[in-house]
């Protein structure tokens, strides 16, 4: 990739009190790029999407953005730089309609700060159409009424409908059947047609291989190798999650190399 | 836009299901005995238990099913039902404020202080000493919501800690004196002021004008945004049954007279009714209101939507205790006194009670500001049929309580059934 990537991180370290979660963790990810992110529990990438996210500081490290560097402090600054997360236990709030869920914290208002019902509505029905989302009888249904695949489909679209550049899923299938891990996954591949980057974490190869152009792994919370998707096999990636060494040089991001 | 572009497959509101389901007032009617089955009773049990107490008391208590002891009974729940709006916000947050019943007794208190004369000096008018008296509450009520957002403490301990504090304030001010009386017309008009009856009906048309240009003005902007609208039978029932229950409660109230005195519309419906519209506003058409919300069904996701979630729980600490100033002064008002009892006795766990059997959860996200206007209703009717029919007093607390527990488990059951149906 010769344009710059649209999010890349140098050398982050993020520690809780004595445990290490982040070791001098390089990582990017491409404009229309599906980067995965895989790696057993506790590997630290949850903590690595929580630093893109404004959730955890890190401790020390650069995070570029657009090339540019950027600091990210709270929610609102990923959001504002075109970065929307979409967590494993999705952040819904249950007794919110589909709508109301939509616009959560970012509702369209009047100087009263009064509520636009009507263009929430209509936007949110324009999304869930552009996005192909047909399962949901009523956007104004609550969020509890809905299956796991529907819910998932809601946060997916809340997260594109802000003109994003960068959707990061935290286990997006973790909890769904085989048709609407599918459903799921064609969502992913249509954002990334339609220009999105995605970082997908999951801990499920088949569906990493099912939608990710690239693979980083993480192993107690350094990277250990990025593969091509295309050049690379389940079983090499395997190997990297539970027993992948550093390969990194300092200064010199990990590449494709394969670790032996 | 039109409305096929926005459509979503199977959108349950939309033009297409409707040539499923009978249209008209029998539509309306089907679907209201589809969403009880399927265990939605909204506010339905509890409007029937309120037409069954007052239908049980007018057999009971000749001087009960009267036009003056309807205006009674407006001025008897006005105070308490301005506690339990405040409450409603507080348990959509699913929190819990104890202290609103002696910060209502310091609101009481702070008129009944500025509005004293003092030596060489005048007392202030009640139009200044109530709004400053409303400011003292607010100020109390963001320090407990500060201290319970901020730092963490649970709203129980702090507000309970409230509740010892404003009431030992109260009775260390009032020990010497033992009570001071409210000789200020326009804070006792809270308590006593009826409109003529022609303000009355001017009122009435005010409030059936206003919600109707409210509920068509929503329509048309659904409408031009192409979104589907709900059904014209519900609006048209809507707007019929607000404008029949004002004129209604004027034509009453108008008819009433005190030894050949006419009565009117009391000041204090006008206060209910004005508190119920701001304050439903407030809660569902802001963002605010939706903010309140979302705090209360998943604070986590709220924080991360980024909202500030402690700066919503200070607000509704603020209302809660400005609701709560504004019931003591309407409650002082009632007796023209504040005395060391004030803000004891049942005051607070009625307040809560109004705001629970209406319907509001205590678990936070789900309630709406009418529930305390009816379950005030109820518990201001219960309590006056009891006195006028020379019940035991103990009667009141006992037939309250158990309404209570039945309104409660009866929402309960019937969230069960809903959660079977599948929805």
């Amino acid at each position: 990739m010769t344009e710059t990537p649209l999010l890349e991180l140098r050398g982050i370290n993020k520690s809780f009190g004595s445990v290490q979660a982040l070791t001098d963790v390089d990582f990017e990810v491409g404009r229309g790029e599906v980067m995965a992110l895989v790696g057993d529990n506790g590997a630290g990438k949850s903590t690595l999407v929580k630093c893109v996210a404004g959730t955890h500081a890190p401790d020390s490290g650069e995070i570029l953005f657009d090339g540019a560097e950027v600091h990210i402090h709270t929610p609102r600054d990923a959001a504002q730089l075109g970065i929307e997360v979409v967590y494993q236990d999705l952040a819904l709030c249950d007794n919110l309609d589909v709508v109301q869920n939509m616009y959560l914290g970012r509702e369209a208002h009047d100087r009263f700060q009064r509520l636009k019902e009507p263009i929430m509505e209509q936007r949110t029905a324009e999304t869930m159409k552009s996005l192909a989302v047909t399962t949901i009888k009523s956007i104004r249904q609550p969020v509890a009424t809905l299956s796991g695949g529907q819910r998932q489909s809601v946060a997916v679209a809340r997260a594109v409908m802000w003109n994003s550049k960068l959707v990061i899923l935290d286990e997006p299938t973790a909890a769904l059947g085989v048709a609407q891990t599918e459903q799921v996954l064609a969502l992913v591949r249509r954002l990334a047609e339609q220009g999105l980057s995605v970082v997908i974490i999951s801990h499920n190869l088949h569906d990493v291989f099912e939608t990710a152009h690239r693979i980083t792994v993480l192993r107690l919370g350094r990277n250990v190798g990025v593969f091509q998707r295309d050049k690379t096999t389940q079983q090499e990636v395997v190997q990297a999650i539970t027993a992948g060494v550093p390969t990194k040089v300092s200064g010199i991001p990990a590449t494709a190399t394969a670790p032996v | 836009m039109t409305t096929a572009d926005v459509e979503i497959v199977g959108q349950d509101k939309g033009p297409a299901p409707e040539e499923e389901q009978p249209a008209g007032l029998f539509g309306l009617l089907h679907r209201a005995a589809a969403d009880i089955r399927s265990g939605n009773l909204g506010i339905l049990p509890i409007v029937l238990a309120l037409v069954f107490i007052v239908v049980f008391f007018s057999f009971e208590a000749t001087n009960f099913f009267t036009a003056e002891n309807f205006g009674n009974i407006i001025i008897q729940m006005a105070g308490t039902t301005m506690l339990a709006y405040g409450v409603v916000f507080v348990l959509l947050l699913g929190e819990i404020d104890l202290s609103i019943s002696y910060v209502a007794g310091i609101g009481a208190l702070a008129v009944a202080e500025l509005q004293r004369p003092g030596t060489g000096h005048p007392g202030l008018s009640g139009l200044i000493a109530m709004p400053i008296a409303i400011v003292i509450c607010a100020l109390i009520g963001s320090a407990q919501g500060s201290i319970v957002a901020k730092i963490g403490v649970p709203s129980f301990v702090v507000t309970l800690a409230g509740f010892l504090i404003w009431q030992g304030v109260i009775v260390y001010r009032l020990a010497v004196p033992g009570s001071i009386i409210i000789q200020d017309r326009w804070i006792n008009y809270t308590g006593s002021y009826y409109f003529s009856h022609v303000a009355g009906w001017l009122i009435a048309a005010l409030v059936a004008g206003v919600y109707a240009a409210t509920v068509l003005g929503g329509v048309i902007g659904k409408v031009r945004a192409g979104l589907p609208v709900q059904d014209r039978w519900a609006i048209a029932v809507k707007i019929a049954a607000v404008a029949l229950g004002s004129f209604g409660i004027v034509a009453i109230c108008n008819s009433a007279s005190v030894q050949g005195t006419p009565l009117g519309l009391p000041l204090a419906a006008v206060i209910i009714v004005l508190f119920l519209v701001v304050l439903t506003f407030l809660a569902k058409r802001t963002t605010f209101g939706r903010h309140v919300y979302a705090v209360g069904g998943n604070a986590e996701a709220a924080r991360r939507a980024g909202i500030n979630v402690p700066r919503i729980r200070v607000l509704v600490f603020m209302i809660s205790s400005v609701m709560a100033a504004i019931g003591g002064i309407i409650l002082a008002a009632n007796v023209n006194s504040v005395d060391t009892n004030f803000g004891g006795g049942t005051l607070l766990l009625d307040a809560i009670s109004a705001a629970v059997i209406g319907g509001t959860s205590l678990f936070g996200g789900r309630g709406e500001v009418r529930n305390a206007f009816i379950g005030g209703a109820v518990i201001a009717t219960v309590s006056n049929g009891l006195n006028t029919a020379n019940y035991n007093p103990g009667t009141i607390y006992i037939v309250t309580g158990s309404i209570l527990l039945l309104a409660v488990t009866l929402d309960t059951v019937a969230r069960r059934l809903q959660v079977r149906s599948g929805r």
